[in-house]
């Protein structure tokens, strides 16, 4: 087993793997971010539009990012596209939930200080609402790349796209049956996990110490 | 009311929208609502065979993995989280469970699925019974010390000490488990029909793809939805109730 | 009058720090004792020892009764906000039959004045009336001995007033012997037939002082009559109030003592 995981970890085609998932994951991330932290930020600032869009919200955050594998790879095909997409989606729910709920724990009174300076809502919402919901926003952030990883993995392994760890995994397991690769592929993926959440913790500590 | 009818107008405007433009489209891979619910009651209301054969064990599954997973998960979390001798012993091992996100499990039981309902539904149970147990167990272990004192200057039997003091006291934070659980076993239940078996909402999914039916496809994920908005809608009006005692009325929580 | 508690040179030590040095006392029946000591002496230590919620180090509590019942300082966590005020009333009672309960909860409750708040919850109650219901459960328990840890510390000044009235009615009308700890000179005086004066850490035993007063107090007259005046002034110099005394090792030793006594419990 560890003599496998050395061999694997010092093989190209390996690491070829393991970039392709880090960098789909990468990607999925980012996107994730510009979509759910405006919208996190307009939700939770204005009643009306959270109230109107709730029941919509409600309705699409369980459905399980799984079960959009067989719709997603007739639509988008074995590429990466497919997987970007899925965990996209899995991504959106923690960041958009975080980013509400930290304006909801918005102190008012920090507020009414920048009103009384002639702040404007917008200059209220990016000097006072986005940087006091930033811890919550990284929390988001954090769960969402675990979550994202999983999601991303989960579709390699099941969707068979053609490069990724969790394709490695599948094509050891269907092919020579090996269960040492098997293991391998899962550890490193669960590792990936570990640094990405134990980075992003301290991404958060360090920068954002209010 | 208002408030309702402000949720529920923007919610059928969309469908309203999504009609049209579907109808316009004329995509096969956007169907209008109309034909998903069309096909939708082609599938499982005139074949009722369908329905029993697919959703029904599909609900089973996922309701009774919750619900083992849930009565272990509170009951032993419990008794570790009151138990001194016994966190010494599982307390490291919680710890490293506890930096392990819930869904990280995932992947792993797609290395284990096998065919077979007790195989399934022993793989669900064993994934989601952790964010109960954790949670319970840091319920338990939050009795205060005020409560815990009173209820020794009482001297009040074991049985009312447990379910008379900390499990009320546990209760909000295992309502919590309990909703991060019941997520995660929908989302058990779907990968393991992808993968494992012949029958359930998952392996109509697989079908409807073989066959390039968009639309079975598309009213298979509404199903899951609204399965799974059911559910969550449910178990937040039994949390309601069961919590009525707190002080502060909590609002919608999102896990 | 029969001994209800004897306590004979208890000793409590935590790590090396010392919190109780050999106490000796007695509380008869149908007394009411109030223990008073400087804050941080050791007071909530002997409580816990004394309620059995702590083993003491050294020396021996017995108590000729069946139970003891304890009226917690601070009443928001000592009742469980999942139950009625019924229902924490009835808390302790569990063993018996439900009618039985049922009776004994309602009882307590209108001895407390709170016969008509029974299905509320505690929090949604005032702070004097959360503190009554904690009383109502102590006396529907039927206890030998009442124990009362700074009861009435987190209330303020006119409900406690109203609350030492009320202690000092049940325990008449209901002949409860009555152990109560606090802080407060002027309280120790008006509530107790006895008052022990402990000094500072570790606590031991200055004086065993009986109350010269009918037992009819007022909050008015009794505050003013001599006997309550040269009483106070009495307590107060035996406590060595007014000079500063407390040197700083003493307040570190304190400090330490209710530090160790929440990690301990």
């Amino acid at each position: 087993m560890v003599g496998e995981l050395v061999t694997q970890l010092t093989s190209p085609s390996f690491i070829s793997h393991v970039v392709a998932t880090v960098l789909a994951l990468l990607i999925a991330i980012v996107i994730a971010v510009a979509i759910a932290v405006p919208s996190g930020l307009v939700l939770g600032s204005v009643p009306a539009v959270r109230h109107a869009t709730r029941a919509v919200i409600e309705f699409l955050r369980p459905i399980p990012s799984v079960a959009l594998i067989p719709l997603a790879l007739v639509m988008l095909g074995f590429g990466p596209e497919t997987k970007i997409t899925l965990a996209v989606y899995a991504a959106l729910w923690p960041i958009l939930f975080n980013t509400i709920y930290a304006l909801d724990e918005l102190d008012p009174l920090l507020v009414d200080t920048a009103r009384v300076f002639g702040t404007g809502r917008m200059g209220v919402l990016f000097l006072v609402a986005l940087p006091s919901a930033l811890p919550f926003v990284l929390t988001g952030i954090r769960l969402a790349a675990t979550t994202a990883l999983i999601v991303m993995v989960s579709v390699e392994l099941m969707a068979g796209s053609q490069i990724g760890i969790g394709y490695f995994i599948m094509e050891a397991r269907s092919g020579p049956g090996r269960m040492d690769q098997v293991l391998v592929g899962t550890v490193v993926a669960g590792t990936i996990g570990v640094l990405l959440n134990n980075g992003l913790e301290r991404v958060r500590r360090r920068w954002v110490a209010w | 009311m208002t408030k309702f009818l402000q949720r529920w107008t923007v919610f059928a405007g969309l469908v309203v929208v999504w009609q049209v433009l579907g109808w316009l489209a004329d995509d096969p891979f956007f169907p209008p609502p109309s034909k998903i619910v069309t096909a939708a009651n082609e599938w499982w209301v005139l074949e009722p065979a369908n329905f029993t054969g697919h959703v029904v064990p599909s609900v089973v599954r996922l309701l009774s993995g919750w619900v083992i997973a849930g009565v272990i998960g509170v009951s032993l979390g419990l008794v570790l989280g009151r138990s001194d001798r016994a966190m010494e012993y599982a307390g490291p091992l919680l710890v490293f469970l506890r930096s392990i996100p819930p869904p990280a499990l995932v992947p792993v039981f797609l290395l284990l699925f096998k065919a077979g309902t007790s195989m399934q539904l022993a793989t669900i149970v064993f994934g989601v019974v952790w964010p109960v147990l954790l949670n319970s167990v840091d319920g338990a272990r939050s009795v205060d010390v005020t409560k815990v004192d009173t209820s020794a200057v009482f001297r009040i039997p074991r049985w009312q000490w447990v379910l008379g003091v900390v499990l009320p006291a546990a209760s909000p934070k295992i309502f919590a488990g309990l909703r991060v659980s019941l997520s995660l076993s929908l989302v058990l239940m779907v990968i393991s029909e992808l993968v494992g078996t012949d029958n359930g909402i998952g392996s109509q999914l697989m079908q409807a793809q073989r066959e390039f039916d968009y639309t079975r496809m598309w009213a298979g994920i509404v199903l899951l939805g609204v399965l799974g908005y059911g559910l969550n809608t449910a178990l937040l009006a039994v949390e309601r109730r069961a919590l009525a005692w707190q002080p502060r009325s909590r609002d919608e929580q999102h896990a | 009058m029969s001994n209800m508690l004897e306590v004979a040179d208890l000793g409590h030590t935590y790590g090396d720090h010392e919190a109780i040095g050999g106490l000796s006392f007695t509380v008869r029946a149908g007394e009411l004792v109030c223990v008073v000591g400087p804050s941080g002496c050791g007071k909530s230590t002997l409580l816990r020892t004394i309620s059995g919620l702590v083993a003491p180090s050294r020396g021996d509590v017995s108590l000729h009764g069946s139970h003891l019942a304890v009226v917690f300082q601070d009443y928001s966590r000592s009742l469980f906000p999942w139950l009625s005020v019924q229902g924490n009333v009835e808390f302790p009672l569990r063993s018996l039959p439900r009618a039985e309960r049922r009776a004994r909860a309602a009882e307590a409750l209108e001895w407390v004045g709170l016969g008509g708040a029974a299905r509320k919850r505690p929090w949604q109650l005032s702070g004097g009336m959360q503190q009554r219901v904690a009383i109502a459960r102590a006396l529907a328990y039927r206890p030998s001995l009442l124990l009362m840890d700074e009861p009435f510390a987190s209330v303020d000044a006119q409900t406690r007033f109203e609350l030492e009235d009320l202690l000092l009615r049940v325990r008449r009308e209901h002949d409860t012997t009555v152990l109560v700890v606090t802080h407060d000179i002027d309280e120790s005086v008006y509530l107790g037939d006895r008052i022990l004066v402990l000094s500072g850490s570790p606590a031991r035993l200055v004086a065993d002082l009986e109350v010269p007063l009918p037992a009819e107090r007022d909050q008015v007259t009794t505050r003013t009559d001599e006997a309550f005046v040269e009483l106070r002034s009495k307590v107060a110099r035996l406590l060595n109030v007014g000079k500063p005394t407390m040197d700083v090792e003493k307040w570190a030793a304190a400090e330490r003592e209710s530090l160790s006594e929440t990690v301990s419990s």
